[in-house]
């Protein structure tokens, strides 16, 4: 549970084949995310987010929680990237416009604003101190579903009641405008 | 070889979740349609989840917490996905395009 242990396990072992996953993971991840922004067709643009999000639940993976990992393909590669495919086959962009930035210095802000954000989070992650506390559980699955019936109970209705409204919602919204 | 103990810091999952974010500003300033912009929010969202998840694994006492909110990320960024989804399909038939430029109907 201590996160600043520094060995050195040789490649060929189990913790640095480990390690090589996990590398593997974040390059997914990354290489994911990068096609997600920048490619010029929005296809390529979903493809590019389902190859983030399952870099994604390997890094669920090896923060010990496989149960979220497994939510995440199951929601985000099955449900919002099925869905976001579904929009862009319904409300096809004309092939021949540009999905790029809109002006010559979109694009150079736009970098300059993500750079400084993610370098901003990145130091203050590595400068601050985190305090490292006891854990007072293990966090299995079977601790998880224990604590969403008792402790997160009304959160859970309260989350499933907005799913309902956001899908009667979706509905009617994208009905008005067939008609109109 | 420090880079394949990098699994176990939660230095890095904090700079990978920063990274997702700013991936995600990067694509919500620079696309030019909705759907372009819906997708880098899902960017963001993720990138939240993952430090939510480093912090739940290396230094919050009920490991249970983290795990919970992430799975209540995911519900609300799916309710989001659903409603944003549906009105850029009545944009769409509406105005013909998704592109956030063209939908306008004041042109002063």
């Amino acid at each position: 549970m201590n996160p600043s242990i520094v060995t050195s396990p040789q490649l060929f072992s189990v913790d640095g084949l480990v390690g090589v996953v996990f590398l593997v993971m974040v390059t997914i991840t990354l290489v994911g995310g990068l096609i997600a922004c920048n490619s010029e067709r929005l296809v390529r643009s979903v493809a590019g987010l389902i190859v983030c999000f399952v870099g994604v639940a390997g890094l669920y993976y090896f923060l010990n929680s496989p149960f979220v990992a497994m939510m995440q393909i199951l929601i985000y590669v099955g449900a919002v990237a099925v869905t976001i495919s579904f929009a862009i086959m319904l409300a096809a962009p004309e092939e021949h416009k540009k999905v790029g930035p809109s002006g010559p210095l979109v694009g150079p802000f736009g970098f300059a604003t993500a750079t400084l954000l993610a370098g901003g989070f990145s130091i203050l992650a590595i400068r601050t101190d985190w305090k490292v506390m006891e854990k007072i559980n293990d966090g299995s699955v079977k601790t998880i579903g224990i604590h969403l019936l008792t402790e997160y109970s009304m959160v859970f209705e309260l989350i499933s009641i907005v799913l309902l409204i956001a899908i009667l919602g979706a509905l009617v919204i994208a009905r008005g405008g067939r008609e109109g | 070889m420090v880079l394949l103990t990098l699994y176990n810091n939660l230095n890095c999952f904090l700079v990978i979740g920063a990274i997702l974010f700013g991936l995600g500003i990067y694509g919500m300033v620079t696309r030019r349609t909705l759907i372009g912009m819906l997708i880098a929010a899902e960017l963001i969202l993720a990138g939240a989840s993952v430090n939510f998840m480093a912090f739940n694994r290396f230094t919050a006492p009920d490991p249970v917490a983290g795990q919970v909110f992430t799975l209540f990320i995911m519900a609300i960024a799916a309710a989001e996905a659903a409603i944003g989804l549906s009105i850029i399909i009545s944009v769409y038939h509406r105005f013909k395009s998704i592109d956030a430029e063209d939908t306008v109907q004041l042109k002063g």
